[in-house]
């Protein structure tokens, strides 16, 4: 009896046990069911997340370049710069009667004033005008409180394939330093052959126009058209152009670390009537007249070498150039007296070579020396009342600058200036150059 | 003089886009290029690994270089300004001017990091843009990637499907090596750093380091040895771990304070070429986390 009662409950235990077993076999089995469908919907949301989120990244950038910025009234104004400059000179000759010896029409007054002076100051202003065009003026507010437009270009931009035009008053591209800005000259003054040679430095209202080689090295072509701003130009009351220049220009790289530039240039004009003063043989003061035709040839080269590029720690710079100006016409002596016309010819040339060392962050020195050759003169019948001078003027100058930055240059120079034949003039200056503003950035 | 013609005429009807010119304007997005557009593209970099790319002349060579791209790749954020503008302006090239699709600028497409809440040049060479050395994040590298493979498309629609296929599989091997460079990179999260000149924010960031001092007391001012002794003076209250320098900054700072804080200095790539080892965008972070775990170890 007491068997059978355990048998029976071992079978309803069993059973019990089997059909449990049963129920939890169909419920896993749903369990996992359900699982592979919630894996996969979650499978697909990441994925649809994940593409989401890549269109999203691929979009981005143009979405924040699509919301401008509010604008505002001075949101479109150009940048400013401004240069500031003074110059402490010590000067053993009178610079009011600074003439270089043989250079009559060539010379004009000294920018150097002894004792304490401020230098122009640069107002520049330069942006782009539109898609296709670019302007630039740089007025220039003298000490003696006038002020001179030097530069007021507009350029193209858009044209392409290496074309470049400009219009307006710029500075020629003729030479090396011409179409830099003084500031960005190594030395406080010019070199002697720019200034007289090429009235220290050649502006033109005009046009040029210019094109880049499609080729690995750097090569430039380039003319001008216009009238000249110095004594180069001609008085001359005409249409069409005054003077007209021809440029070419090319550079590579030797290495990493030097780099050059050279180019050749040609100048051509035809002054008319054009009037300067001088002491005559006699020792008075005339006013002579020329007419005829000058021709300006110039070659220049610059090496620049930086270890590896990084001009920062160290860098040297090498850089001459070669202007001879070959005139011949007609030359009137003593116009207000005897307006003896005389035939004219004269081959005077000049060069000028210096070199600028950065020996350490912030600090540079250089050496300058300037030529020019008198000789070669030719008043024909007027030899007997203008003077002809054999004589070569020489200049040798030093100096030594300290720029704290990129946007502020102190500096010292010293020069031995013989352009006066027997009156050697001693120089000393102090110069402090300093940029405020959005002052862009140097050519080579 | 007719052979000359032929030759002339020869040299100048070649089609002009059998190549596309890209020209970078950084080492790191040449060889971006180059990995994106394969043989479709000739890359070339205005600066190398050793050169500092604030401070670059606008060299003939440059602007002839220029004058022949077809596609301009650069960092932007007015890391070029010293140089680019005058290189664009001298060029002739209308189509890498500013605003036109061949003027690409990489660091358009980051977040950028050091935004300056002033402005004034007496705090020295600050950027207005914000920190212009995205290269140092690798995160960065892939959003310049996807954007610049965009553009490649934009410019040379008939080798899109090229370009498209070179990205994407530019930018798997990118993530994978990028999940392998942060599993190195563990041990160095936290770890206080000084750096040279603020020229790390991106690399910093990514990896966690804290910069805790900078030898140029402003960014582009050389470090003067009275800031190099207030450095020092920091870091007896502070120590740091390492120094880590660009490979074209002066060594001599890094090395001076290295000696009296008695903590390593650290030389990295900063960019494709940068060491002999870093020979593309794989093997610049390869190197840049070999060297900085080797001087984490070395402590």
């Amino acid at each position: 009896m007491k068997h059978a009662v355990l048998t029976a409950l071992a079978a309803v235990l069993f059973s019990a046990a089997c059909a449990a077993q049963a129920a939890n076999e169909a419920d896993i089995a749903q369990i996992r069911e359900e699982i592979r469908t919630i894996k996969e919907d979650y499978e697909a949301r990441i994925r649809a997340l994940e593409q989401r989120l890549q269109r999203a990244e691929a979009a981005a950038p143009a979405a924040a370049t699509a919301a401008p910025k509010q604008p505002a009234d001075n949101a479109y104004n150009p940048p400013l710069a401004l240069i500031l400059s003074g110059t402490y000179a010590n000067l053993s000759q009178d610079p009011a009667a600074y003439a270089i010896t043989g250079y009559g029409r060539h010379n004009q007054p000294s920018q150097n004033r002894r004792g304490f002076g401020l230098t122009e100051s640069e107002l520049g202003l330069a942006g782009n005008i539109d898609p296709y065009f670019r302007a630039t003026a740089t007025i220039a507010l003298a000490p003696d409180n006038s002020v001179d437009v030097e530069n007021a270009f507009v350029q193209t931009t858009a044209l392409g394939s290496g074309w470049g035009v400009t219009a307006g008053r710029f500075h020629s591209g003729i030479g090396y330093l011409n179409a830099q800005h003084k500031h960005a000259w190594d030395f406080v003054d010019e070199p002697l052959a720019y200034r007289a040679l090429l009235g220290t430095q050649l502006g033109i209202d005009g046009v040029q126009a210019s094109w880049l080689a499609p080729t690995d090295m750097f090569l430039q072509i380039g003319a001008e058209a216009g009238r000249g701003l110095n004594f180069l130009a001609p008085a001359a009351d005409k249409n069409g152009s005054d003077l007209g220049v021809l440029f070419v220009a090319i550079g590579g790289d030797l290495d990493d670390s030097t780099s050059w530039l050279a180019g050749l240039s040609a100048l051509h004009t035809a002054p008319k009537n054009q009037r300067w003063d001088e002491t005559d043989l006699a020792g008075a003061a005339v006013t002579n007249a020329f007419s005829g035709t000058s021709k300006l040839w110039l070659a220049d080269f610059v090496l620049k070498w930086a270890p590896n590029g990084n001009p920062t720690e160290r860098n040297f710079k090498l850089q001459g150039e070669y202007l001879g100006l070959d005139e011949s016409g007609t030359v009137f002596y003593d116009t207000v007296a005897a307006n003896t016309p005389g035939a004219y010819s004269a081959k005077r040339d000049g060069w000028y070579m210096q070199g600028v060392y950065q020996f350490v962050r912030g600090w540079r020195a250089g050496l300058r020396h300037d030529r020019l050759n008198g000789g070669g003169v030719d008043y024909g019948v007027n030899n007997a009342n203008l003077l002809r001078s054999g004589y070569n003027p020489t200049r040798t100058s030093i100096m030594l600058d300290y720029n704290p930055s990129e946007f502020s240059r102190i500096r010292l120079q010293l020069g031995r200036d013989q352009s006066r034949q027997g009156a050697t003039d001693n120089q000393v200056f102090v110069q402090y150059m300093m940029s405020l503003g959005a002052h862009g950035a140097h050519r080579f | 003089m007719r052979n000359l013609l032929l030759i002339l005429f020869a040299t100048f009807s070649l089609p002009a886009h059998a190549v596309l010119n890209i020209f970078a304007c950084e080492p790191e997005w040449a060889m971006l290029a180059a990995e994106l557009g394969g043989d479709k593209v000739k890359t070339f970099s205005a600066t190398g690994g050793l050169q500092d790319p604030h401070r670059i002349e606008a060299r003939p060579s440059l602007i002839a270089r220029a004058r022949n791209a077809d596609l301009l790749v650069c960092t932007g954020a007015e890391l070029e300004t010293g140089w680019l503008p005058l290189l664009l302006g001298q060029s002739g090239n209308a189509k890498i001017q500013a605003g036109q699709p061949a003027h690409f600028m990489a660091a358009d497409y980051v977040t950028k990091l050091d935004m300056p809440a002033q402005l004034d040049r007496a705090e020295g060479d600050v950027h207005p843009a914000g920190n212009p050395h995205i290269q140092t994040d690798p995160r960065n590298i892939l959003a310049v990637a996807d954007a610049l493979a965009q553009r490649l498309r934009r410019i040379d629609a008939a080798n899109a499907a090229f370009y498209d296929a070179r990205h994407a599989d530019f930018a798997a091997r990118w993530r994978d090596a990028m999940s392998r460079w942060e599993k190195q990179a563990a041990p160095l999260k936290g770890m206080p750093i000084v750096v040279q000149h603020k020229s790390w924010a991106y690399l910093s960031h990514w990896l966690g380091l804290r910069e805790v001092a900078a030898l140029e007391p402003r960014p582009g001012i050389e470090p003067s040895s009275a800031h190099l002794q207030e450095v020092l003076a920091r870091l007896e209250r502070e120590p740091a771990r390492f120094i880590i320098r660009a490979a074209y900054n002066n060594e001599r700072p890094s090395e001076w304070l290295a000696q009296r804080a008695h903590i390593p200095a650290v030389m990295l790539p900063f960019t494709v070429g940068g060491t002999p080892q870093a020979t593309d965008l794989f093997a610049l972070f390869d190197d840049t986390l070999r060297r900085l775990l080797d001087a984490a170890h070395e402590h």
